[in-house]
């Protein structure tokens, strides 16, 4: 059986699955000085008639680095940073300890210019002074040649706790986003390292030998001993959680929509053929655009608890929440409410909530019924106007080959999948304005804890290979080896395939599992004067999420 | 990350299309500018938007091509994503989505002609005409301005607007004697009805950043002050570069971004340039960034070095000569008029013209209406080496009725004869008809 623990800000939530049937599910609030108290009090639930010997893995996810990007108290980072030319340093400097030191590759990882000693012991110099731990080194074109970057490294990496590279993040070109991605690994490493710390103490009480998985931004798992070296991978889990969740109790094969409605906001995931759609470069957190893979999620401010307001005639809805329903005793009116005046919803104290919308009914000059209606149309009306501009956004980016703009997948969602307070209320009526069938997966409250459990693993893998130069890198490995002029796409594929295969063992897939895709390739003749100097070869492969082998709905035994 | 402009930027680097696997005009093109604009992050500035090129139809083509036998049969889904892509930034340029927009797309096409037999320096349909003419279609009128920056003359846009005095075409390049397309010296002046609104500025071989920018600042600014389009393009070749390995100067990166900060067009459209890996990934990333208003100031080649790309100064001394003179001549266009028609009502010119992409030669005829009023009823005769022979009627934008009336009988008139086709095109109308 498999135990999946979503730790979120409010709630830790807990499933107990024997494939895909819930054996039993708990939730618990998440006290966040004593993470260690939640845990046990969530399992301790779970396990009140069975013993944990049944298990054979558990998946946590967790905001824990989230919520220290997003309150501010992650770790001080110095970083390096070999700009090269191009855009201006000032747009670099991530934060007060970054320093912009020479040496660079070139687009075709090529060294240009290499990397000063003197300059490198200065600035390390400088980080030291100011009492920073945490080093991030970041080169531009690093992922071509990650010379400049381990150059430095070999230098600097004894004086410091943690050194973050930044080829190591991910095989995307992006320069500006792989600093952002560096300085937020290191910046969360203490703090991730002292939550799996806790969860090492935690699974220590049980019996262990299981494996133990955290979730990713991209749906997917690692094995926690590999979730060390790479933190950040980890930020922004929890929409993936609920998304992954949704995916696993639901019969989604085709282009989708999945709604969370929450109290405050609503998130919206889309599916194309039952495979969620990722970022295309990476995830946004607190201003800073990133590398890191995750899924593509938009949320808007209106939920269930939004604050609903009339001026000058308009309802207006949201985007901050006063508190709760004024079914719950809350300040001011909300969906929820106008949902109990419409005998959408059997919850709370229907007095409160006709007196909350017949308050607002007088600015509308409605009556109460037509304004809890007015209001519930209206939310209905943003949220799928949301998604409808989510939509055209993925189906109008730029493609770059002639057969794609011409042939050109657009995605044309035929379902929508709902979860959250609200679902059973609004689930219909925003099928009806999107045109898609509509459908409340079971076990919703815990479809996050769910979606940890069977998530997947999942990496991706970038192979370049220059036959002029005769060296094929393997991006995100930081491994450069040489290649005959002979080298063609073919092995460039094999080696893609082989060795993401090894890196998604080593994440912790079962060899017999994996399924491999390969995303991107690419082989262009390199031509000087008018001969064939040699092949430029680009081939990504991927283990694209999705659920963990033979789970999904409507594949039950 | 904040700019001072909203940037457009429609990139389209057509990763699967080539003339020919070894030609410069190849699937590799673009793709260490693609590199390069990713690597720095420009599509994550607020102020830089990326958008997906429309297609061109072939409407679009026939407003300003005669297409032989038609347009279907000399282009390419290429060359309909290209123009598309060119028209996708006027687009939302004119609804004001950005303030300016840059079609980075290939392939090019400031060699091709009014009359296409096939391609010519790479290029078969003219994505700039074609863009131009779809705003005025769907915008109204514009005083357009078209400031060529490519090391080649750009022959194909000169002949579409000779007889326009609604679009100045100002080119910049390298001497005609010594480089393809041999053509774009001084005294090619514009049509009789637009004379003065076609300006040619050759450059010597080996001119640096300082001749380009001292004729920018004393020639081609002054021209469009004195000009006032209600709109700017810049055709922005990038084969100027002193690493380019089909022509001789001696531009750069840095040089191609501040003339771009100073001619501040709305629309840029990328025509030439083939040092695809030591030119082009800096020159874009320098052109997109003054577009936007961002410091570009960084922008380098990694081998740059301007004492080694230094003009000498005879070649200073000649193109302080020459932008003297050429702008006494635009001073001076007015009165030029009446010496050359002397009173005629009609003027005709004949021409061979080559297409060396496709080896094709071109025999044409051309007879201009002399007319006070508008660009003037043209026609053309042209017979090419593949055998075709057409004629053309075509009355001019912004035409007056006698040149519309004269036109229209004419093609009413006139029969097919030895003629495979005859066209008519009207672009006030938007009509195109074929006998
Ligand atoms: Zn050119
Ligand atoms: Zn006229």
């Amino acid at each position: 059986m498999i135990l999946g623990i979503d730790v979120g800000g409010t709630h830790t939530d807990a499933v107990l699955l024997d494939g895909l049937i819930v054996r039993k599910k708990a939730k618990v609030p998440t006290n966040h000085e004593q993470l260690l108290d939640s845990l046990l009090a969530v399992t301790e639930e779970i396990f009140s008639d069975l013993g944990p010997d049944v298990l054979e893995r558990v998946v946590l996810s967790t905001t824990m680095s989230t919520n220290a990007i997003v309150q501010g108290t992650v770790s001080p980072v110095g970083m390096i940073v070999a700009a090269g030319p191009g855009i201006s340093p000032d747009f670099l400097r991530i934060n007060d300890h970054t320093h912009i030191v020479s040496g660079y590759a070139n687009h075709r990882g090529i060294i240009v210019s290499p990397v000063r000693d003197e300059e490198i012991d200065r600035v390390v110099s400088l980080i030291k002074d100011a009492g920073i731990d945490h080093l991030g080194i970041v080169g531009k074109f690093s992922t071509r040649n990650p010379g400049i970057e381990t150059n430095i490294a070999d230098r600097t990496a004894d004086r410091f706790r943690h050194v973050s590279l930044g080829h190591r993040m991910s095989g995307n070109l992006n320069f500006p986003r792989r600093i952002a991605t560096t300085y937020l690994n290191a910046a969360v490493w203490d703090i991730y390292n002292s939550f799996v710390n806790n969860i090492n103490r935690f699974v220590s009480r049980f019996d262990g030998g299981y494996p133990i998985y955290i979730l990713k931004a991209d749906g997917g798992t690692f094995e926690i001993a590999q979730s060390v070296k790479c933190p950040v991978q980890t930020i922004l889990s929890g929409p993936a959680a609920s998304i992954m969740g949704i995916l696993s109790l639901t019969e989604c094969g085709e282009d989708a929509i999945a709604l969370d409605i929450g109290g405050t906001t609503t998130d919206i995931a889309i599916f194309a053929g039952g495979v969620p759609l990722l970022e295309p470069l990476g995830v946004t957190i607190e201003g800073h655009k990133t590398l890191i893979r995750g899924l593509r999620t938009r949320s808007i401010g209106i939920g269930g608890d939004s604050r609903v307001r009339c001026e000058d005639g308009t309802i207006i809805i949201g985007p901050e929440r006063a508190g709760p329903a004024a079914a719950f005793g809350g300040p001011a009116a909300t969906p929820t409410d106008a949902m109990i005046v419409l005998n959408l919803a059997e919850i709370g104290d229907r007095e409160k909530a006709v007196a909350a919308i017949d308050g607002i009914s007088h600015k509308t000059g409605l009556s109460m019924v037509e304004t809890a209606q007015a209001i519930y149309d209206s939310a209905c009306e943003k949220i799928t106007a949301a998604v409808q501009a989510m939509i055209r956004e993925i189906n109008n980016e730029p493609v770059y080959t002639v057969h794609e703009l011409l042939e050109g997948k657009t995605i044309e969602p035929t379902a929508l999948y709902v979860v959250g307070g609200p679902a059973e209320a609004m689930a219909p009526r925003l099928g009806e304005l999107l045109r898609c069938r509509s459908e409340i997966p079971e076990h919703a409250e815990v479809a996050n804890a769910i979606g940890a459990a069977l998530a997947r693993t999942t990496t991706e893998l970038t192979i370049l290979a220059d036959t002029e130069q005769g060296v094929l890198t393997i991006v995100e490995e930081g491994i450069q080896i040489r290649i005959d002029s002979g080298f063609d796409r073919e092995k460039a594929r094999e080696v893609c395939r082989e060795h993401l295969e090894k890196r998604a063992i080593s994440m912790g897939a079962r060899k017999d599992e994996i399924e491999i895709e390969i995303t991107e390739d690419q082989s262009f003749n390199m031509v000087r004067g008018y001969f064939t100097a040699g092949k430029n070869i680009r081939i990504k492969g991927q283990v694209k999420p999705g659920l963990i082998a033979g789970l999904r709905k409507g594949t039950e035994a | 990350m904040k700019g001072t402009r909203k940037t457009g930027l429609i990139f389209f680097p057509a990763f699967d299309w080539a003339i020919s696997p070894t030609h410069p005009e190849r699937e590799e093109r673009l793709l260490y500018t693609q590199d390069q604009v990713f690597e720095e992050g420009l599509l994550d500035f607020d102020n830089i938007t990326e958008f997906k090129p429309g297609l061109a139809t072939i409407e679009d083509i026939n407003r300003i091509h005669v297409c032989v036998p038609d347009a279907q049969s000399v282009i390419t889904e290429s060359h309909l994503i290209s123009a598309g892509g060119a028209i996708t930034a006027a687009d939302v340029v004119m609804q004001g989505k950005v303030d300016n927009a840059f079609a980075l797309v290939r392939p090019p096409g400031h060699h091709a002609m009014r009359i296409v037999h096939g391609a010519r320096g790479f290029c078969n349909i003219n994505i700039e005409a074609i863009m131009i003419e779809h705003i005025r279609k769907k915008y109204g009128h514009r005083r357009v301005a078209v400031v060529d920056t490519d090391c080649h003359h750009g022959d194909g846009t000169q002949d579409i607007y000779w007889h326009d005095p609604d679009t100045l075409y100002i080119s910049i390049h390298q001497d005609g004697r010594t480089l393809y397309p041999g053509s774009g010296f001084i005294e090619e002046f514009g049509g009789p009805n637009a004379l003065g609104y076609t300006i040619n500025i050759p450059l010597p071989p080996h001119t640096s950043q300082e001749g380009f920018l001292y004729t920018l600042d004393n020639l081609i600014l002054p021209i469009l002050d004195d000009y006032k389009p209600d709109l700017i393009i810049n055709s922005a070749g990038q084969d100027n570069h002193y690493t380019d390995p089909i022509t001789n100067m001696n531009f750069t990166a840095q040089g191609y971004a501040i003339l771009n900060e100073k001619l501040s067009p709305h629309i840029a459209v990328l025509e030439g340039g083939y040092s695809i890996e030591s030119a082009l990934p800096y020159v874009n990333a320098g052109i997109i960034l003054a577009m936007a208003g961002i410091d570009y100031s960084s922008v380098m080649e990694p081998d740059y070095d301007p004492e080694a790309i230094r003009q000498s100064p005879q070649i200073t001394r000649y193109i302080e000569q020459e932008v003297k003179e050429i702008y006494q001549l635009w001073k001076d266009r007015g009165t030029k008029k009446a010496e050359i028609t002397e009173g005629a009502g009609y003027l005709r010119r004949r021409r061979g013209i080559y297409y060396d992409t496709d080896n094709i030669e071109e025999d044409q005829i051309e007879t201009i209406r002399i007319c006070e009023d508008c660009g003037g009823l043209l026609t053309i005769d042209s017979r090419a080496s593949t055998g075709n022979r057409v004629f053309a009627v075509i009355i001019p934008g912004q035409s007056c009725p006698a040149c519309r009336k004269k036109g229209e009988q004419f093609f009413e008139s006139i029969d097919r004869g030895t003629y495979d086709h005859v066209y008519f095109q009207d672009r006030d109308r938007d009509i195109y008809q074929v006998k």
